[in-house]
């Protein structure tokens, strides 16, 4: 009874970082980088979802709402300023270290605005959840909300990336940005729609996250950050269905490892886990296997 | 390599910009020796995972600074009072102490958290500077004769809880959730199982967290469920007991809840659910509820000059101030002192005086640098503390 | 000057480097010496010896090798433990000072080199961003399987648990040598700036001569191309795990420095986790991938800035990320780079006359 409660638990982390992993994995499939400021942008999207709720009173659709639009927002702004002059630098490794610094900066800005103080999320989801086997096993409502939303956004993005003349243009970006150009794709724009649509999924992402654990400071988003970003490469980064059976089978292991191991050594266990993974299947579970070219 | 090249000059170029500034900072900052104020420093974490502890603790000290210029100062001196960030880092706390050196300071109140305060222990005993910490809890975070404490030590938190838990028979099976990547954390744990073994308590179930995974406790939970726990013991910070008293009306695990003076500030969290921690005791040296005049005085002052609800950090820190005081009136030291002279004139002074602070009455100090000073067990009753029995 | 001139570039190159560090070493003694220094910056002597260590280290893997690692403070956790370990076992045993540093550091940079190629045998199969993720996770093993070490010492001889204190089953006048998250505390401050420099000249000496030398050019040519390296008969492997262990070697031995500078050692993310790694990646991207006298000075200005900004209180770390970014776009973008060739030309005149 307890392992399946067990996993219960592992399957509501797991959503968690199942919707994470799916904005990291979307930015990295189309513009090959590691936005490592994913989480701080996830992390100020709860914080203006938090604010429209308690400040301005508005009801927590209106507040998603809002912080999708100012995520993606902003999203678009750092894209601009701090990561596009970079797209052709003679190292990859360059737009990495300026996303680092765009997460220092985000973190500090957070932390002057809205201060050192934890503060109490308010879940957006009402309802309690599901109450399975006479009561002994329950869901909560926050978990069955984060896993359907997972699915929808899954559909969706897979849908936009496969069918829409955008989502062609992106799997064009993403094969040979120099091919798409001469084709007469405007990849600049291309790569702009990619982090809008990554940093409004990091705003959905963000509010569940608080939901199911609500505890908000300015680096509540570090953590699920780097942990996503395990889950996305773990499913095989870049691929939309892997981020989503990665974030999932992350939180599955994390909790089961705490559970049947060591509760002190369930982080060295995910990460050996990833390690084993990565050892056998060198792109991930669902990753594409790259033809390298001589 | 012609960018490379370039690179290098142009960061040679900037490298010798900053040294300039760096020069032009230091002069600027020694100029101003030999003053007639007294200089104290304070460290702690205002940046980083930490930050709540060390801005609670820098408000505190600056509330208490204000009072007493106002009053007249110490000994008729000034204070003058500075602040370093320390990220909660040895390495960047000695730093931060350097930098309060250069500036002049004369006496330290700080660190905050309890492993850079080791670090820098060493620092002040080479310089032989007072130190007085408010809220570093480690042993050896003054295991020298000039470094001092406010807040109760790891062990004496760890064997109170277990001695009050034993002496009021409230529990049979006990559980304790406590943060292992966190010093404080585990050394209040470790002195606890052993002294609740001493006592003849059962420990049912033993469960860790890291810092690295702090948001769902639901393992732990379920195991002290499983095992039948009436009372979980949790040795840590209230953000993530929040959690943790979320989680555990999730899954339906009522238990007796007891904390440490980490749980303090906890009904104060901003939207929180306050009936998820009624019947929580704590055992703690100030509640911001507290009934007294001193309290209530001081918590009207900190939310209208900070605007929030002071912890037990900053309660720890205003302390710290009134008891450099005392101490500095008990031993009659002037600015013009020499560090090391106002040190031993401190060190005697500290262990002379009493004090009624915010955070115990009739404080004393020992020479090993720990305070003597009675922790209150509070419960949380609608949405309140209240005393449940000063030991 | 004649003898200058029949040097071969890279060893006047290299040559400049030695005579920049020990120009500042001997400039800081000084001012140390008489004492014309602020406490902060003779305080920030020895880090910046580490810092510099680590970047240098690092660069031969990122620079050099061509593969991304974020996993180097996992080194310097494991030579700094190793270490301190022994230091303090054997603080009352060896007496002398220099020598019980030395052992220390004989055994801090063994140990991290054994887990550099125990580490790196797997490691160096994957490419790209997947073996980056995968030093992240040996990185954050390590640290997290320091946080459950805990060894005393009592009349029976070691006792060792992943637990807690109380498994250990010590007798009563045993004593915690490691204490898990509580790390290991009375470490002797053995680390001095001389000695900071020395390992950074042995560093700098061990870095550039492998560059120079015929197993440097295989490591370079298979940073530049892999299959046409190996179709010359290249041993890939090999070359691969040489550049990686030497790496992990001398980010132990900045451990064993670091260790011994501060009296507590803790394994937290910011000093040994994935917060370090990355920390250390940035100096070596900021000074120029391959670059090691920019490594250097990255590690020194970056080091130094967030100190120097402490004026600034609480906007301090948010114009250390604003500085950050904007050395990065001026350092990388290419639109700033034609900008500075156009405006900015003593860089290329200097380069001529190096010629």
């Amino acid at each position: 009874m307890s392992f399946i409660s067990y996993l219960i638990n592992g399957l509501s982390l797991g959503s968690v970082y199942a919707i994470i992993a799916l904005g990291y994995t979307m930015v990295y499939g189309i513009a090959k980088m590691l936005n490592f400021a994913h989480g701080d942008v996830i992390m100020i999207g709860a914080y203006v979802a938090l604010l429209s709720m308690t400040q301005a009173g508005l009801s927590p659709l209106a507040a998603i709402l809002i912080a999708v639009v100012v995520c993606t927002a902003l999203g678009i702004v750092i894209e601009r300023i701090a990561y596009k002059p970079l797209r052709n630098a003679s190292s990859s490794l360059a737009v990495l270290i300026t996303a680092i610094g765009v997460s220092y900066l985000l973190q500090n800005v957070a932390l002057l605005l809205f201060g050192a103080n934890a503060q109490s999320f308010q879940s957006v989801v009402k309802w309690g959840g599901l109450s399975l086997a006479g009561g002994s096993l329950k869901i909560s409502g926050e978990t069955v909300v984060t896993i359907i939303a997972c699915i929808i956004i899954m559909i969706v993005l897979t849908f936009f990336v496969q069918k829409t003349k955008p989502g062609q243009a992106m799997r064009a970006v993403s094969e040979d940005k120099g091919a798409a150009q001469l084709m007469g794709i405007n990849v600049n724009g291309t790569i702009a729609l990619t982090f809008a649509i990554g940093s409004a999924l990091a705003a959905v992402a963000g509010v569940l996250l608080c939901s199911s654990y609500p505890s908000l400071t300015p680096y509540t988003g570090a953590m699920p950050g780097i942990k996503a970003f395990v889950a996305a490469v773990f499913g095989g980064i870049g691929s939309i269905q892997g981020a989503f059976i990665g974030g999932l089978l992350l939180g599955i292991i994390e909790i089961l490892g705490r559970a049947y191991i060591s509760s002190q050594m369930a982080d060295a266990l995910v990460f050996a886990v990833l390690i084993i993974v990565l050892l056998v299947k060198p792109t991930g579970l669902l990753g594409k296997k790259i033809q390298e070219k001589v | 390599m012609k960018m490379l090249k370039k690179t290098a000059s142009l960061m040679l170029a900037s490298a010798l910009m900053v040294s300039l500034a760096a020069c032009g900072s230091d002069s600027g900052s020694s100029g101003s020796s030999g003053s007639d104020t007294f200089k104290i420093g304070g460290i702690g974490p205002t940046t980083g995972d930490n930050a709540i502890y060390g801005t609670a603790v820098e408000n505190g000290i600056q509330l208490a600074v204000d009072e007493i210029n106002a009053d007249g100062g110490i000994n008729g001196y000034q204070i003058e009072y500075q602040f370093e960030d320390d990220q909660s880092d040895s390495e960047k706390s000695v730093n931060a102490y350097n930098t309060l050196k250069d500036w002049g300071m004369q006496m330290l109140v700080g660190t905050v958290t309890s492993t850079p305060c080791t670090a820098v222990v060493e620092e002040t005993h080479a310089d032989n500077m007072f130190q007085l910490t408010p809220s570093a809890t480690a042993v050896e975070s003054i295991q020298y004769d000039n470094a001092f404490r406010m807040c109760f030590s790891d062990p004496s938190q760890g064997s109170a809880s277990a001695d009050y838990i034993a002496e009021n028979g409230l529990a049979s099976k006990i559980a304790v959730i406590y943060n292992s990547s966190d010093t404080y954390s585990s050394g209040i744990y470790q002195t606890f199982v052993t002294e609740a073994q001493a006592k003849g308590l059962e420990i049912v179930a033993t469960e860790a967290f890291t810092a690295d995974s702090k948001t769902d406790f639901s393992v732990q939970l379920q195991k002290a469920k499983d095992a039948g726990a009436d009372l979980v013991f949790l040795p840590i910070y209230y953000q993530e007991a929040s959690l943790i008293l979320a989680q555990a009306n999730n899954m339906d695990f009522a238990p007796a809840w007891f904390g440490c003076d980490g749980m303090d500030g906890l009904l104060a969290l901003e939207g929180f659910d306050t009936s998820l921690a009624e019947g929580l005791m704590f055992l703690t040296p100030f509640t911001a509820d507290a009934e007294d005049e001193a309290t209530q005085t001081f918590v009207a002052d900190y939310k209208e000059n900070f605007g929030e609800t002071p912890n037990q950090f900053a309660a720890d820190a205003y302390d710290c101030l009134y008891s450099i005081k005392a101490a500095a009136e008990q031993a009659d030291i002037t600015p013009e002192m020499s560090i090391s002279d106002i040190s031993d004139a401190m060190k005697t002074a500290m262990t002379e005086i009493t004090i009624d602070g915010l955070t115990g009455k009739q404080i004393t100090w020992g020479e090993d640098g720990e305070p003597s000073k009675d922790p209150t067990v509070v419960v949380v009753e609608g949405g309140k503390y209240a005393v449940l029995q000063a030991e | 000057m004649g003898m200058l001139k029949k040097m071969s570039k890279n060893t006047r190159s290299n040559l400049i480097t030695y005579g920049i560090v020990i120009a500042a070493f001997l400039i800081m003694q000084t001012l140390i010496t008489t004492g014309s220094i602020s406490s902060l910056l003779e305080g920030l002597m020895v880090p910046l010896c580490i810092y510099v260590i680590l970047a240098v280290s690092l660069n031969l893997v990122v620079g050099i090798l061509g593969e991304l690692s974020l996993g180097h403070a996992g080194f310097m956790c494991v030579g700094a433990f190793t270490s301190a370990f022994f230091s303090k076992c054997m603080r009352d045993v060896i007496t002398s000072s220099l020598l019980r540093f030395f052992l220390a550091l004989l055994i801090g940079i063994a140990v991290a080199a054994v887990f550099g190629l125990i580490i790196g045998i797997p490691v160096l199969r994957l490419k790209g961003d997947y073996l980056a993720i995968v030093t992240l996770a040996f990185g954050e093993i390590i640290k997290n399987l320091v946080n459950v070490l805990f060894i005393g010492r009592d009349s029976n001889g070691f006792h060792f648990s992943t637990k807690d204190v109380m498994d250990l089953n010590m007798e009563p006048d045993g004593t915690v040598l490691v204490n898990g998250p509580q790390g290991i505390t009375g470490t002797p401050k053995d680390s001095t700036f001389l000695i900071g420099v020395i390992l950074i000249l042995i560093t700098l000496f061990i870095v550039t001569n492998l560059i120079n030398s015929r197993d440097g050019r295989a490591i370079m040519a298979i940073r530049d191309n892999r299959i046409a390296a190996e179709s010359i008969g290249i041993n890939v492997t090999k070359y691969k795990l040489m550049a990686f262990t030497i790496s992990a070697a001398l980010a132990g031995a900045a451990g064993v420095l670091y260790a011994h500078n501060l009296s507590t050692l803790t394994a937290t993310t910011n000093n040994f986790g994935y917060n370090m790694s990355i920390t250390i990646l940035v100096f070596v991207v900021l000074g120029g991938i391959g670059n090691i006298r920019g490594s250097i000075i990255a590690a020194v200005i970056l080091t130094l800035l967030p100190e120097l900004l402490r004026g600034l209180s609480d906007y301090r770390m948010l114009i250390y990320a604003i500085v950050l970014i904007i050395m990065m776009l001026f350092n990388w973008a290419p639109k700033a780079i034609e900008w500075r060739e156009k405006y900015f030309s003593f860089g290329k005149r200097k380069k001529e006359a190096v010629k």
